[in-house]
C-alpha cells in the first residue's frame, strides 16, 4: 500500500514536471491553442469538395428565350459565375487556356428552334481537364441543371431519381472531413509534443538525471499522462468548432467519443514516445515524426477511401491508428453508433498503443548508442 | 600611439549581446589596447569573459557596436574583406569538415586560399611533418582525437602563410600532451617564418609562453604587460603551506580559502597548499590560520597574478561569484557514518565497445566509503563512458561493477535512491523555477509531503539560492550550485558528478570544491570526473585514463611519484610523463589515434 503510493506520487511529480514544463514557456502555450484553432478553421472553409463560383464562359449562339431561360437557371444554382461572354468558338481556347474559365458552354444557333419542335437540343460543354476532379463534379452539376430544365418544360424522363443522402443530407463534403479532424490535428501535436519531449530532456542532458531517479515504467507514465491530456484538449477545441462554428450536428454519445479518442491519443503518444526514444536529438525526432505522420494520414481514409487503395496499402492501413480513430468518430459523431458497432475500431488502436508504450519504455535504457 | 606600426590597435571597443533574459548583455567593454608585430600574444581570462568575441571582430567577422579596430593597418569595420584576405583564423572548434579526409581538408583550405600547386606540395609535406599527421592522410577528420584534430586545425589554417594568426582557445578540451605538442609547433613557426600569433586560452602555463599578455574578465581589460610584469603583481604574496601529519591538504586549502579578507586565493598542490595572501594583510596575520602548518615563501606565477586580479574585479563588481557554494561548518549538513575504508564502488574488468572501438578498455578500481575519488584525462579518454556505467546510464560490454552492493543498471528504486548524480552541462528544466525544479527533483526521488517541503527550504538555503528565479536565466555557476543541490536533495550516500568544473570561472571552481570538501566531511562519497588535472590533488585518490585505458591509480602522491618527476611536479607533468611512459610501452599506434 505504502508502496503504491510512494509510485503515484512520483508518477505525479513527473507529470506535475512535464505540464508545467510545457505551460511556462508562452511559445508552448500559443502551440497548444493555435494550431487546432487555425487548422480546423482552415479545413473546415478551404477543404471542401462542393463546387462554388465556378467560373464559366458563355457562347449564345441562339439568343432565343429558350437559351436566356436555361441561362438564368444556370446562374441561379450558385454554383456557376459567367465569367465571360462570348461572340465566336475561336475565343473558347483562349479564356480556357488562361484559366479565366473552368468551363465553357455553348449553346448552338438552333437551340430554340429545335426545341420548339420538341427536337433534341444540344449543348456544348467544354471543361478544363487539367484539374480532373473539379472538372467533373462541374459537369455533374451542369447535367443536373440540363434535367431540372427538362422536367421544367415538360419533357422530363419517365423515371425520376430522388436522392437521399444520410446523415450527412446536402452531402456536404465539411461534414465529412470535419469530424475526422477531431482526430487528426490533434494527432498531428501529441504525436509531435510526444516525440520531442523525451528528445528535448536528452538534448538539455536531464534525461541521464531523470533515468537514473524513478524506474522508466514511471517515466513513462510520467510523460504519456500528460501528452495524452493535451491530446485530448486539442480534440476538445477541434469538436466545439465542429460543433458549434461549423454546426455539423452530433449524433452520438460524447463519452464514447472520448472513450475512442483516449485509445486513440494513447497509441499516438506511444509512435510518438518511441520515435523520441530512438531520436539523438530535438531535430532527428522532428523529422522523423514529419515522416510518419505523412503516411498515417494519407492511408487513414481521411480525404481518399481506403477502399480505392490497392490491396497490400490496405493491408498496411490496419497498423495505422488515425484509420480506424477517423471510422469511429465519423460513426460516433455523424451516425450516433454505440459501443458494439466501433468496437471493432478499438482493437488495432489498443494493439498499437500496447506496443509502442512499452517499447518507448524499453528504448529509453537501450537505445542503439 | 604606436598605431601605424602595429598588427592590431584597438580604441575603446564595445560590443554588446542580448542577454537570455532580454537584457543587454556587454561580451566586450570599453577595450583599448595595442599588439606590435612579430609577437605571440595571449588574451587570457575565464569562459565567458569576451574572448571569442574579440577575436571574432579581429577576423572581421563580427561587427564592434562602439569604437575603432584597425588589424593590420586595415579599418575591420569598412573592409573586414581586405583583413581576411590576409590574416589566418582558427574558431574554437577548429573548423574541420569531418566528413572528408585529412588531406581532402587541406586542399579544400588551399583551394579556398588559392594556393598555386608549387607551393601547396611543398606547404603540405611540411605542415603533415610538422603535426606528425603524415600517416593519417586518408583518415576521415572526424575519426582524428582530439589532439589530432587541433594539429589538423592548425595545418588547415596554415596552407598559407598568412600576416597574423589568429588561434581562438585552440587547446580547450585537448590533452595536456597535444597541447605540448601544438606549442612546440607554433615556437618552430614563429621562428621560422617570423609570424605574428594572437591566441586566447583560459591556460596560465599558455600564456607564459607569450610576449605579452593581456586579461580579459566579464568583458573587461584588467591588466596587460609581459608574464613577468604581470608576475610582479602576486611578488612576496605566495607561499605554500604543509599541513600537519594526518591533515588533508584540502581541509588546510578550505580553512585559508574561507578567510576570505586575509586570503586572496588557496589551492591544494603536491600534497601541500599554494596561497595567496591578500595585500592588505601581514604576514602575522596568518599565524591562527595555519596552525601548525609550515609556510614557506613561493615565488609568484602567472596564475598568482591572474587569481589576485579576478578576486578584485569581483570584489569591486560586488558579486559573490566567489562565496562558497554551499553553506558550510553550520552543522547543517547531514551526517554519514564515516567508518572509513568498507568499499562502496567495486569495478573489475569493465570494458566498453562501441562497434570497433574500445571506448573503455579492462579498467578495475575501488572507491572506498567517505572518499573523494576523481576519474582524470581529456577529452575521450573514456572518462564519461566510465562515470555512465558506474551510474547505470549505459550498459557495460563486459566486466564487473557494484555500487553500493548493487548494479544501478538493474537496482530497484530503493537502492538508486542511495545516489545522487550530476551530469555534465548542469541539466535542469531551464524554464521552470529554482524551487519547482528542486521539488520536481525531491519528488522524483519518493520525498512527498511535510519532509519535502523542509528539504526544499534547507536546501535553498543552504545553497543560497532564489527560489523564484527561473532557472535557465542563472549564470553558470548558479546552475552548477541549483544542479548539486538538486543531486543531493534526496541526502544520498555517494555523490557522482560529471564534469561539474568545464566551462565556470576560476573562482567558482573555488567555490565548487570548497563544497565537495565540506560534503566530504560529512562523509558523503564523492566520485568525480575532470579534464584539469590540477584538480586532481583535492581528491583522495585518482584514476587517469587515456585513449580508454587507466595509466594509473592511487593517492595525488602516489601518482606523481609514479611518474618520477619528484615531488615538486604538477599533475600536469605527471600526466604526460605516464601518457608518455604508456605510449612507450607499445601500443603506440592506437594512443595516437
Amino acid at each position: 500500500m505504502q508502496r503504491a503510493i510512494a509510485y503515484l506520487v512520483q508518477i505525479a511529480f513527473l507529470c506535475r514536471k512535464e505540464i508545467s514544463a510545457l505551460l511556462k514557456d508562452p511559445a508552448n502555450r500559443l502551440i497548444l491553442l493555435g494550431p487546432a484553432l487555425i487548422q480546423s478553421m482552415l479545413f473546415g472553409y478551404a477543404a471542401t469538395f462542393d463546387l462554388q463560383n465556378v467560373p464559366y464562359a458563355l457562347l449564345d449562339q441562339s439568343r432565343g428565350a429558350a437559351a436566356r431561360e436555361f441561362v438564368t437557371r444556370l446562374d441561379g444554382t450558385g454554383v456557376f459565375e459567367r465569367e465571360a461572354t462570348l461572340t465566336s468558338e475561336n475565343q473558347i481556347a483562349r479564356v480556357i487556356d488562361s484559366r479565366q474559365v473552368l468551363v465553357a458552354i455553348t449553346i448552338p444557333a438552333d437551340f430554340d428552334e429545335r426545341l420548339a419542335r420538341g427536337a433534341d437540343a444540344q449543348i456544348q460543354v467544354i471543361l478544363d481537364g487539367r484539374n480532373s476532379s473539379t472538372a467533373a463534379s462541374a459537369a455533374g452539376y451542369l447535367a443536373a441543371v440540363a434535367e431540372r430544365y427538362n422536367r421544367s418544360v415538360g419533357s422530363a424522363p419517365p423515371i425520376t431519381v430522388v436522392r437521399r443522402a444520410w446523415f450527412n443530407p446536402n452531402l456536404e463534403s465539411r461534414w465529412q472531413i470535419m469530424p475526422a479532424m477531431i482526430a487528426t490535428l490533434s494527432m498531428i501535436q501529441t504525436l509531435l509534443l510526444a516525440a520531442l519531449s523525451v528528445a528535448r530532456e536528452r538534448e538539455q542532458g536531464t534525461f541521464d538525471q531523470l533515468l537514473v531517479t524513478p524506474p522508466p515504467m514511471q517515466i513513462l507514465v510520467g510523460k504519456a499522462l500528460p501528452a495524452i491530456g493535451v491530446g485530448l484538449v486539442q480534440s476538445t477545441i477541434v469538436l466545439l468548432i465542429v460543433r458549434f462554428w461549423f454546426g455539423v450536428p452530433m449524433s452520438g454519445s460524447l463519452w464514447l467519443l472520448y472513450l475512442g479518442l483516449l485509445g486513440f491519443t494513447g497509441a499516438a503518444v506511444g509512435i510518438g514516445m518511441s520515435l523520441s526514444a530512438m531520436a539523438r536529438n530535438m531535430q532527428q525526432a522532428m523529422l522523423y515524426s514529419f515522416l510518419i505522420i505523412l503516411p498515417l494520414t494519407l492511408l487513414s481514409g481521411l480525404l481518399t477511401p481506403v477502399r480505392n487503395m490497392p490491396e497490400v496499402l490496405q493491408l498496411v492501413t490496419y497498423l495505422n491508428p488515425l484509420r480506424f480513430a477517423i471510422d469511429l468518430v465519423r460513426r460516433v459523431y455523424l451516425e450516433g453508433a454505440g459501443l458494439a458497432d466501433v468496437a471493432p475500431d478499438f482493437i488495432p488502436m489498443l494493439v498499437v498503443g500496447g506496443v509502442t508504450l512499452p517499447l518507448a519504455a524499453w528504448l529509453f535504457r537501450h537505445r542503439l548508442a | 600611439m604606436t598605431g601605424s606600426f602595429a598588427s592590431i590597435v584597438s580604441e575603446g571597443l564595445r560590443k554588446a549581446f542580448e542577454a537570455a533574459d532580454g537584457s543587454a548583455l556587454d561580451a566586450i567593454d570599453d577595450v583599448s589596447f595595442s599588439i606590435p608585430p612579430g609577437t605571440l600574444t595571449a588574451f587570457v581570462g575565464p569562459d565567458g569573459a569576451g574572448k571569442t568575441t574579440l577575436m571574432r571582430m579581429m577576423a572581421g567577422l563580427l561587427t564592434p557596436d562602439v569604437g575603432s579596430l584597425r588589424v593590420l593597418g586595415v579599418d575591420v569595420r569598412r573592409d573586414p574583406q581586405e583583413v581576411q584576405s590576409r590574416i589566418s583564423y582558427m574558431p574554437q572548434r577548429f573548423g574541420l569538415y569531418e566528413d572528408l579526409s585529412v588531406q581532402e581538408n587541406l586542399d579544400l583550405y588551399a583551394d579556398l586560399h588559392g594556393v598555386t600547386p608549387e607551393d601547396r606540395a611543398r606547404r603540405f609535406s611540411r605542415l603533415l611533418r610538422m603535426t606528425g599527421l603524415e600517416r593519417f592522410t586518408r583518415r576521415p577528420a572526424g575519426n582524428l582525437s582530439g589532439g589530432m584534430k587541433q594539429k589538423l586545425g592548425l595545418a588547415c589554417t596554415l596552407v598559407r602563410v598568412p600576416d597574423l594568426l589568429l588561434l581562438d582557445e585552440p587547446s580547450v578540451g585537448v590533452d595536456p600532451l597535444s597541447r605540448r605538442d601544438l606549442w612546440r609547433i607554433l615556437a618552430q613557426l614563429i621562428e621560422e617564418e617570423g609570424l605574428s600569433v594572437v591566441v586566447s586560452t583560459a591556460y596560465m602555463d599558455e600564456a607564459e609562453r607569450c610576449e605579452q599578455v593581456f586579461v580579459l574578465n566579464q568583458g573587461r581589460l584588467l591588466a596587460q604587460g609581459t608574464p613577468r610584469e604581470l608576475r610582479g603583481r602576486a611578488e612576496g604574496l605566495t607561499y605554500v603551506a604543509e599541513p600537519r601529519e594526518g591533515m588533508h591538504a584540502r581541509e588546510l586549502q578550505a580553512r585559508l580559502i574561507d578567510a576570505r579578507e586575509r586570503i586572496a586565493d588557496a589551492v591544494p598542490r603536491g600534497g601541500a597548499v599554494r596561497f595567496i595572501r591578500s595585500p592588505e594583510s601581514g604576514d602575522a596575520d596568518l599565524g591562527d590560520l595555519l596552525h601548525d602548518a609550515i609556510m614557506r615563501e613561493q615565488p609568484a606565477e602567472l596564475e598568482d597574478a591572474f587569481m589576485l586580479l579576478l578576486r578584485e574585479h569581483v570584489a569591486g563588481a560586488g558579486s559573490d561569484a566567489g562565496s562558497p557554494a554551499l553553506a558550510v561548518d553550520d552543522g547543517s549538513l547531514p551526517r554519514h557514518a564515516r567508518d572509513g575504508g568498507d568499499t562502496v564502488i567495486r569495478v573489475r574488468e569493465l570494458v566498453r565497445k562501441f562497434g570497433d572501438f574500445t571506448a573503455v578498455a579492462n579498467t578495475s578500481f575501488d572507491v572506498r566509503r567517505g572518499e573523494i575519488f576523481g576519474l582524470l584525462g581529456p577529452n575521450g579518454a573514456g572518462k564519461t563512458t566510465t562515470f555512465r556505467m558506474l551510474c547505470g546510464l549505459l550498459p557495460a560490454t563486459s566486466g564487473e561493477l557494484d555500487v553500493a552492493g548493487v548494479n544501478l543498471r538493474t537496482a530497484r528504486a530503493a537502492a538508486r535512491a542511495r545516489i545522487g548524480y550530476v551530469a555534465q552541462r548542469f541539466s535542469l528544466y531551464s524554464n521552470l523555477s529554482v524551487r519547482e525544479n528542486l521539488e520536481f527533483f525531491a519528488g522524483a526521488y519518493g520525498l512527498r509531503g511535510r519532509t519535502l517541503k523542509r528539504r526544499v527550504g534547507e536546501t535553498l538555503e543552504r545553497f543560497g539560492l532564489d527560489p523564484s528565479a527561473t532557472s535557465g536565466l542563472l549564470p553558470l555557476g548558479y546552475k552548477q550550485r541549483l544542479a548539486m543541490a538538486a543531486g543531493l536533495i534526496h541526502e544520498p550516500d555517494i555523490l557522482f558528478l560529471d564534469e561539474p568544473t568545464s566551462g565556470i570561472d576560476p573562482l567558482a571552481r573555488r567555490a565548487f570544491w570548497r563544497a565537495i570538501t565540506a560534503l566530504s566531511q560529512a562523509g558523503v562519497t564523492v566520485v568525480v570526473t575532470t579534464h584539469f588535472m590540477e584538480e586532481a590533488e583535492y581528491c583522495d585518490r585518482i584514476a587517469i585514463q587515456d585513449a580508454g585505458r587507466l595509466l594509473a591509480l592511487g593517492t595525488p602522491r602516489e601518482v606523481r611519484e609514479r611518474a618520477g618527476d619528484g615531488e615538486e611536479a604538477d599533475m600536469n607533468r605527471a600526466f604526460i610523463s605516464i601518457v608518455e611512459q604508456a605510449r612507450a610501452n607499445g601500443n603506440d599506434d592506437r594512443a595516437a589515434a
